[in-house]
């Protein structure tokens, strides 16, 4: 259960940035997960209801958008989306020297606030 | 009002990772996150590690559990310095746990910290702790489908440990399915069979393992 560290710091940094900005509630805050990391949506919105209560979150909508995976071959370059299972290997020229380039993102993109 | 934040979820952790690995980087010294599942034979692993490597390195382990000291009294029983992190329930280490443990370690006096993950497949896999290189374990009982159900760990590991190689014998464990589907999650992680409580191929690990500290080593000095 993971989840609930990181919807810890989602908090955390949503609070940070809110007030910051001078705001007192925190109405919505969107996320991006990369489909790679081992983050269920539906634990992070129970994580996230459970530790948002006493603060300017309280009432806050967490949106989360899942990002697919996408990988680059370093041999020739292709660049191709691909699932968990077939990311390691170029599809076009069968090397193994591939670079991840998104799938496993835990990032916060903005928040509404008032 | 909309603002845009685009930030890391977890940077207060990858801050504090990224701080752990200059500190290590800066004293040579080789940190390795090793993760299995709870039984997989992540303590007997590390004993055969430093069985294989102390002539050869100085070793420190931190030890991270639920609760207890069992592991940390066994490696020091092995006359090896080790520090027991207690999580109180937390499924993983954090990087913040890691510079509190590494507090208690003299870093100029030694060439490898081994770090014992919480057992779990899952949520270590996600969290960066300034280590040189995340290995797992996999042991030969909890099944050849393991890659296919839990593919994250496989993914970020730069090393597969398959330990308990001796009962394979016992169980129905299909090594060549085993092996494909690591390939298919991750294409460059060499594989290593291993009996850790009988020896077989704990040498060929720690070969691997000498190899990459001698590299730390090399690039500190350099």
């Amino acid at each position: 259960m993971h989840e609930m560290g990181i919807a810890e710091g989602i908090l955390s940094s949503a609070i940070t940035a809110a007030e910051d900005a001078g705001a007192t509630k925190i109405n919505e805050v969107d996320i991006t997960v990369g489909v790679l990391t081992e983050v269920m949506e539906d634990a992070l919105h129970f994580a996230w209801e459970a530790i948002r209560t006493g603060t300017m979150a309280e009432a806050a909508v967490l949106n989360v958008t899942m990002l697919d995976a996408r990988s680059q071959c370093a041999d020739c370059g292709h660049e191709w989306g691909h699932d968990r299972y077939s990311g390691a290997q170029c599809p076009s020229c069968s090397g193994y020297l591939v670079r991840l380039l998104t799938g496993r993102e835990l990032k916060i993109d903005s928040i509404d606030i008032d | 009002m909309k603002v845009d934040i685009e930030q890391r979820i977890l940077a207060a952790n990858d801050e504090l990772a990224s701080a752990n690995r200059s500190r290590f980087a800066d004293h040579g010294v080789f940190v390795l996150d090793l993760m299995a599942s709870p039984g997989a034979g992540k303590t007997s692993t590390i004993l055969a590690t430093i069985d294989a490597l102390r002539d050869r390195y100085a070793i420190a382990v931190i030890e991270g559990d639920i609760a207890s000291k069992v592991d940390a009294e066994k490696v020091r029983a092995h006359g090896i310095p080790a520090v027991q992190i207690n999580t109180g329930g937390a499924c993983h280490l954090e990087s913040a746990m890691i510079r509190r443990a590494v507090d208690t370690l003299d870093l100029d006096a030694l060439d490898l910290i081994i770090i014992e993950n919480v057992g779990n497949l899952v949520c270590p896999s996600d969290f960066d702790l300034g280590e040189s290189a995340k290995v797992m374990i996999l042991s030969v009982p909890e099944g050849h489908d393991k890659p296919q159900k839990y593919p994250n760990i496989f993914q970020v590991s730069e090393a597969v440990i398959l330990n308990k190689c001796d009962t394979m014998p016992v169980f129905d464990f299909d090594e060549a399915e085993f092996t494909s589907v690591v390939r298919s999650l991750n294409g460059v992680a060499p594989i290593f069979p291993i009996s850790a409580t009988k020896g077989d191929g704990v040498a060929e690990w720690a070969e691997w393992l000498a190899g990459r500290i001698e590299a730390a080593k090399a690039e500190a000095a350099s």
